[in-house]
């Protein structure tokens, strides 16, 4: 099976400090691969090179064979791929609709929206309930609520909702729960399984071993700006994971394939 | 494992009922601030509102007269004007100190257009409007493309774009008699229309009409919105597909090119090109754009807040005037408001904690 995304020798300087060092990648269809890694192991700064949020010094990705070269994260939108920063990426002062549909807004049909360019507040208001109905975040009370009037979590729960309603072909989801309560993690966990079931891969950045266990398929460990090793969470246990990370054990020396 | 699905199953069994926050009911004082959060023109709006009746008690038919209001707009149109470009660089959480010398730049392009070269009068308001546009490419550039801080580039720009008008110019002023005879285009918008003892000017009513065309771009369209994420967070709108650098290369533009358009109005307003007019323009409008309760930092705001932002003023003076005070009691009354401006935005922003 061909990787639905791929990446060889990635390499992105900040300065002094090398975020990444030729770091190779590979994502197949249908999947959900977790990246795991230290703080500062660089696992966000990949994310954001396959992106387009971040142009590498050098190397080279392919997205279902095609190689591409984002210059802006809009491009890798357009490619159809979705992402949850870290940071959340979001308008404090506007509201969740504004924010959902930031860049990709929908205009009224006819003359007042092709001559008089106007918003259809309408369809993105009830496109944008539906889309947190769905991920279960109603203790919103307003939808036209400002994002900064909203709880750490319930931002992150618009974040999340927002690239599972328009990501096309990958959607990665950088520690997607970091803010979350139990119960709201969970519902992230059912919509990232819920969306690899519509057939869409999911890369997933998470320090939180449980859950990635339970829903990886498999797992790529970041050490020091690479790719240490992939390994398949039936085949490991969580500690054997954090000590590959960690560079408390020797990683397995065959590269796992699908 | 087992331990995870066990405190997840007691979450599980919490009850789903959904807007546990609506029931709990909040202080009036919260409420003012969400509301005025939603709405940032209101405080304006009452000022106004209020300062209007205060004078018109005091003053009684000297103030309170369609004469006497529709004045108010015709000494204002300017700093209205300028105020919308203002708005607009401003919600970027940029800032621009050129726009009265774009202006008085635009306007002297025009005159000498039509006088020095004897183009057609029509081509000469073009190249104004071209020339506006471009001083505001060249900032919008500048600020978006070099990333340099927009308080430094407009400020520099303020000097070059004087300097360059007086050079230009050789700071002489054309008289309004000969526009009148030769280029009467020039002085359109100080056309008047009466009605009654209120005489609307036609820069009064560019500028009215102007705000309500900007508030409408950027309240209804994706461009508008992209201003305000843009003047808000420009890391986090250009990872959510905003095009970060063209929407302020366009900001900056469409200032420039407003610019302009208060430089046509100049002319109407005083009839004569003169490279000396106008040079208090960027401090009056920001002044405008600050009690209209747009927020420096940019992406909060409404346009509608700084038209009413140069209503105060224009009230203020004239009202004050009329009473027999001291101009300086304007400046001194003024200088509070911004004062007590930026203390409710700052206010307003704590709505989130
Ligand atoms: N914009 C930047 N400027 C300078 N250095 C940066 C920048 N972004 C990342 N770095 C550096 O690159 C390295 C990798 O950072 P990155 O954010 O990718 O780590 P991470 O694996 O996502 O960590 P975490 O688990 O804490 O999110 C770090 O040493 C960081 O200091
Ligand atoms: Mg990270």
């Amino acid at each position: 099976m061909q990787p639905i995304l791929k990446a060889r020798d990635l390499v992105k300087r900040y300065g002094r400090v090398v975020a990444l060092d030729s770091c190779d990648f590979d994502l197949y269809p249908g999947e959900i691969l977790a990246v795991i890694g230290d703080n500062g192991a660089g696992k966000s700064t990949l994310i954001k090179a396959i992106s387009g949020a971040v142009t590498p010094d050098s190397g080279k990705i392919w997205l279902e064979g095609r190689e591409v070269r984002f210059h802006s994260p809009l491009d890798g939108r357009h490619a159809g791929i979705e992402t949850v920063y870290q940071t959340l990426a979001m308008s404090p002062a506007l509201s969740i609709t504004d924010n959902m549909f930031m860049g990709r807004e929908l205009r009224k049909p006819g003359f007042l929206g092709s001559v008089l360019r106007q918003l259809d507040h309408k369809a993105m208001e009830s496109f944008a309930r539906e889309k947190l109905n769905e991920l279960g975040l109603m203790t919103i009370q307003n939808i036209n609520q400002a994002v900064e009037t909203l709880s750490g979590g319930q931002r992150q729960g618009v974040a999340v909702a927002r690239a599972a309603a328009f990501g096309s072909k990958v959607i990665i989801l950088d520690e997607p729960t970091a803010a979350l309560g139990v119960k709201e993690s969970r519902r992230v966990l059912e919509l990232i399984q819920d969306v690899r079931s519509r057939g869409i891969p999911i890369i997933l950045i998470s320090h939180n071993m449980p859950h990635v266990f339970e829903v990886a398929d498999r797992i790529h460990v970041h050490r020091l700006g690479r790719r240490l090793c992939v390994i398949n969470p039936k085949d490991y246990t969580m500690s054997d994971a954090v000590a590959f990370m960690t560079g408390a054990k020797e990683p397995p020396p065959e590269p796992l394939a699908a | 494992m087992s331990e995870t699905q066990d405190y997840e199953k007691a979450a599980a069994s919490s009850p789903s009922s959904v807007a546990v926050f609506a029931a709990h009911d909040q202080g009036a004082v919260k409420r003012i601030q969400h509301a005025l959060h939603q709405t940032p023109w209101m405080v304006p709006a009452i000022v106004l509102a209020a300062s209007i009746l205060v004078f018109g008690l005091l003053l009684g038919e000297k103030f309170f007269s369609p004469f006497a209001l529709t004045l108010i707009l015709q000494q204002v149109q300017i700093v209205g004007i300028l105020g919308a470009a203002q708005s607009l660089v401003i919600l970027t959480a940029g800032i621009d100190l050129s726009v009265g010398a774009i202006m008085v730049l635009s306007s002297v392009v025009m005159g000498l257009f039509s006088f020095r070269y004897g183009l057609p009068t029509e081509l000469a308001v073009a190249a104004g409007i071209a020339c506006g546009t471009f001083c505001g490419f060249i900032n919008g550039f500048l600020v978006a493309v070099m990333r340099l801080p927009p308080f430094i580039v407009t400020l520099g720009m303020w000097q070059i774009v004087l300097a360059t008008n007086f050079l230009y110019s050789a700071n002489e002023t054309i008289r309004a008699q000969e526009i009148a005879e030769q280029a009467p285009l020039l002085q359109f918008f100080g056309n008047k229309i009466a009605i009654g003892g209120a005489i609307f000017t036609y820069g009064a009513i560019f500028m009215v009409l102007l705000v309500l065309f900007l508030a409408y771009v950027l309240r209804q369209t994706a461009w508008g919105r992209h201003v305000y994420a843009v003047g808000d967070d420009p890391e986090a709108a250009e990872l959510s597909g905003v095009q970060v650098k063209r929407t302020l290369i366009s900001v900056y533009m469409l200032s420039g090119l407003i610019c302009a358009f208060a430089g046509w109005a100049l002319i109407g307003r005083i009839g004569s090109v003169s490279p000396t007019s106008g040079q208090l323009g960027n401090i009056e409008s920001i002044t405008a754009v600050v009690i209209g309760g747009i927020s420096l930092f940019g992406g909060r705001g409404s346009i509608m807040g700084m038209l009413f932002g140069a209503l105060i003023v224009g009230v203020f003076s004239l009202g004050l005037r009329l009473l027999g005070a001291d101009a300086q009691w304007t400046y001194l009354l003024i200088g509070v408001l911004i004062i007590a401006a930026v203390t409710v935005d700052q206010w307003i922003r704590k709505v989130s904690v």
